[in-house]
């Protein structure tokens, strides 16, 4: 616990360089407040290092290593099995962007999963790649401007779907992924917590607006994100061993105007044929997720049991309860 | 007790001695055989360490990185390709400073695809910041497994064995493999200062800027200078309490009163033996000299071993395309700082497994008796009409 806040570990403490506003830097602070300093963080190359990390200073009041871009999950590996090797049960985090996660990441994020390493992988999902200077990544949303998907005469931005993440990483069945948001912190809190009392591989999206690549008000970072969630474009969802074990249910749902218009890269979409067009297209992609979940259905009844069956033992495998270790 | 054993049995019963805690292994021939036989030793339960079965290079290299800097000792292997898909993370390992030791089955780099062995690949690495050392015999191989993590450990600094890939890793030789207790008496336990550790939390790979980024590339500069001394100490200690020699640096045969010397680097070693001798019976004063460490660049001992010669000819199986051979330009550069004028000749050969036949090593030191040239040559170029000479200008 920090001296000047009994109820704060500043895992991540002040002083750091993200811009105002920062969806990650909110998000990272809450992740490692809930799981506190006795943890080894493995962070990817990305915003995350870049602020915390300025030159002979750091932000970080518990152990943190950074390599490269791709290889957070790997370095976690490795930091997992020296662990292992000594019957030491201190938890790995890994920390990445959606660049680290979706993209040059997956390869090493997949191997690590399918080895079932004991390691919570924490994706900061900001939809582009923001460090660089806004540039089109995986994660990004269809008809997103960023600068290597301009909108022009030719073009209403990003030309391809926002990639699944959370279904390629349920087909790992793992023990345990979920979604969350800035938004909802109890809920990222009750995720965080969740996934801190499993063994084996974890995974957590958080998605974190960027003021700066989402060109919205530094002020509007909560409500940004609460919308993404309330229009059915990003539902939060928990999943156990590939299955979807819980959702966030809605109230009502919004249109993803209301969404779209607090953000500059979604503002070309306005005042075109075209544009209205992938308005429309958008609309009904919010829709099929909200049917897919059941975003809107009260009474879905999730088969946990059916989930909790698929647990691996051994050596190697993992079960649901951290207490009990691995034979 | 000598035994019969493959190059990369002897070299996984090496490294087991070594008792590393971590072994990450991706498959690439001519290094799979290293890595099985650690898997076995792991699954009869005769090596206590966690086996990581990776899903590329990239990824081995980065567990072995993670586990050091947790504080374990950690082993892999890798070759060609597989080499050349670490480049990124071999780099940082040299960078974050950690003793990372790892053998590379030296093997061709495509295209052409090709499995057999040169040294084109660890070559290619040279400016990564990792300590290379070259061997000769699979003895040389087991010796310098169990020197590495000393010298690694010592300097804070990651290191390469160089062995041949299949004149090696697939050859059995008679070979010593120390006892678990001499291994344990020459090789502490590993204590890394930087350790991941809630206990005393440390940032690992921080960012750094123009003001400082040169004083810490100066830094790794300055620790693989004064690794030098460290490989000599850890060679001279090897020999007090194993009996067996390598030079520390360079090794070298017949070099006394030698005027023609060849240079070169790995089990081409034992062929270039037999020619001296034969060229020495014949009345010829030639002798040999082994780069047995590639990085530190040993410049110093290379002068001084070669300051009274006439002519010197390197022989290597690597070079920088549409330069020069890689080692005859530093051994050139290394001369003329000293101010030994000697002229230095560049030859390529046993690309891709192609044979350095005693044959073809004996026209190397005639060519160098004769006209010295100042551009490399190809030793053993055969896609040629049959009447050109076997040493071919380029």
């Amino acid at each position: 616990m920090d001296s000047r806040d009994p109820f704060r570990h500043n895992v991540l403490t002040s002083g750091h360089r993200a811009c105002s506003g920062c969806g990650e830097a909110m998000a990272a602070r809450m992740v490692t407040d809930i799981i506190g300093p006795d943890a080894i963080y493995i962070n990817a190359t990305g915003c995350l290092q870049v602020f915390t990390t300025h030159n002979q200073q750091s932000s970080w009041q518990a152990p943190w290593i950074h390599s490269v871009f791709a290889n957070a999950a790997a370095v976690a590996s490795g930091v997992e099995a020296a662990l292992r090797a000594r019957g030491d049960d201190t938890p790995v985090i890994v920390q990445a962007g959606d660049g680290g996660t979706f993209d040059i990441g997956l390869q090493c994020l997949s191997g690590m999963i399918e080895r079932g390493h004991d390691v919570l992988f924490v994706c900061y999902d900001n939809e582009a790649y923001m460090n660089t200077g806004v540039q089109r990544s995986s994660s990004t949303p269809h008809a997103v401007r960023t600068t290597t998907s301009p909108p022009g005469r030719l073009s209403e931005g990003k030309h391809h779907l926002k990639k699944d993440m959370i279904s390629i990483i349920a087909a790992h069945q793992m023990p345990y992924a979920a979604t969350a948001t800035v938004a909802y912190f109890p809920d990222l809190k009750a995720k965080v917590e969740k996934a801190m009392s499993i063994k084996g591989p974890r995974f957590l999206q958080v998605l974190s607006p960027c003021p700066l690549g989402w060109d919205h008000d530094a002020a509007q970072t909560i409500q940004v994100s609460r919308l993404a969630v309330e229009t059915g474009l990003f539902p939060l969802l928990e999943l156990e061993h590939g299955a979807v074990t819980g959702v966030m249910h809605l109230a009502q749902q919004r249109p993803v105007e209301d969404y779209f218009r607090l953000q500059g890269r979604f503002k070309h979409l306005f005042g075109s044929k075209g544009g209205i067009a992938e308005i429309r297209h958008l609309q009904a992609l919010a829709d099929a997720r909200i049917q897919r979940y059941g975003l809107l259905d009260t009474t879905t009844d999730w088969n946990t049991d059916t989930a909790s069956q698929v647990q691996r033992h051994g050596r190697g495998g993992y079960s649901l309860d951290r207490q009990e270790d691995s034979q | 007790m000598r035994q019969q054993l493959e190059g990369s049995r002897a070299v996984a019963e090496a490294v087991q001695r070594c008792r590393p805690q971590v072994v990450a292994a991706y498959p690439i021939t001519p290094q799979t055989h290293i890595i099985e036989h650690l898997a076995q030793m792991v699954a009869d339960g005769e090596l206590a360490s966690e086996f990581v079965s990776v899903e590329s290079e990239f990824a081995a290299a980065s567990v072995v990185l993670g586990a050091v800097a947790t504080g374990s000792r950690a082993f892999t292997a890798s070759a060609s390709q597989g080499l050349l898909l670490m480049t990124e993370v071999l780099f940082n390992i040299a960078g974050l400073r950690l003793p990372v030791v790892m053998v590379c089955a030296n093997r061709a780099v495509g295209a052409p695809i090709n499995i057999f062995s040169d040294h084109q690949d660890s070559m290619a690495l040279r400016d990564a910041g990792w300590i290379q050392l070259y061997v000769e015999s699979n003895q040389e191989a087991v010796d310098t497994v169990i020197q590495a993590y000393r010298i690694a450990e010592t300097c804070e600094l990651p290191v390469m064995i160089c062995m041949d890939g299949f004149f090696l890793t697939h050859t059995f030789e008679p070979v010593d493999v120390p006892e678990q207790e001499a291994v344990d008496a020459f090789l502490p336990d590993f204590h890394f200062a930087r350790t991941l550790d809630p206990a005393q939390p440390m940032t690992l790979g921080g960012g750094s800027e123009p003001d400082n980024y040169q004083e810490y590339r100066h830094a790794q500069h300055q620790a693989m200078v004064s690794a030098a001394d460290e490989i000599d100490n850890i060679n001279t200690e090897f020999t007090q309490s194993f009996g067996r020699d390598y030079g520390g640096l360079i090794d070298h045969y017949q070099l006394e009163e030698a005027e023609v010397v060849l240079v070169t680097l790995g089990s081409v070693m034992g062929a270039v033996k037999d020619v001296v001798d034969s060229l020495r019976g014949q009345g010829q004063s030639v002798g040999a000299l082994r780069l047995r460490c590639f990085r530190p660049f040993p410049a110093t001992h290379l002068v001084a071993a070669l300051r009274n010669t006439r002519r010197i000819v390197v022989l290597e199986k690597a070079f920088s395309v549409g330069a020069d051979g890689i080692v005859a330009t530093e051994l050139r550069a290394a001369l003329h700082n000293a101010g030994v004028a000697i002229p230095v000749e560049s030859f390529i050969g046993g690309l891709g497994g192609r044979d350095l036949t005693l044959s073809l090593i004996e026209e190397v030191f005639r060519a160098a008796s004769a006209e010295p040239s100042a551009n490399c040559r190809f030793a053993g170029l055969n896609s040629l009409p049959d009447d050109i000479p076997i040493i071919e200008e380029t």
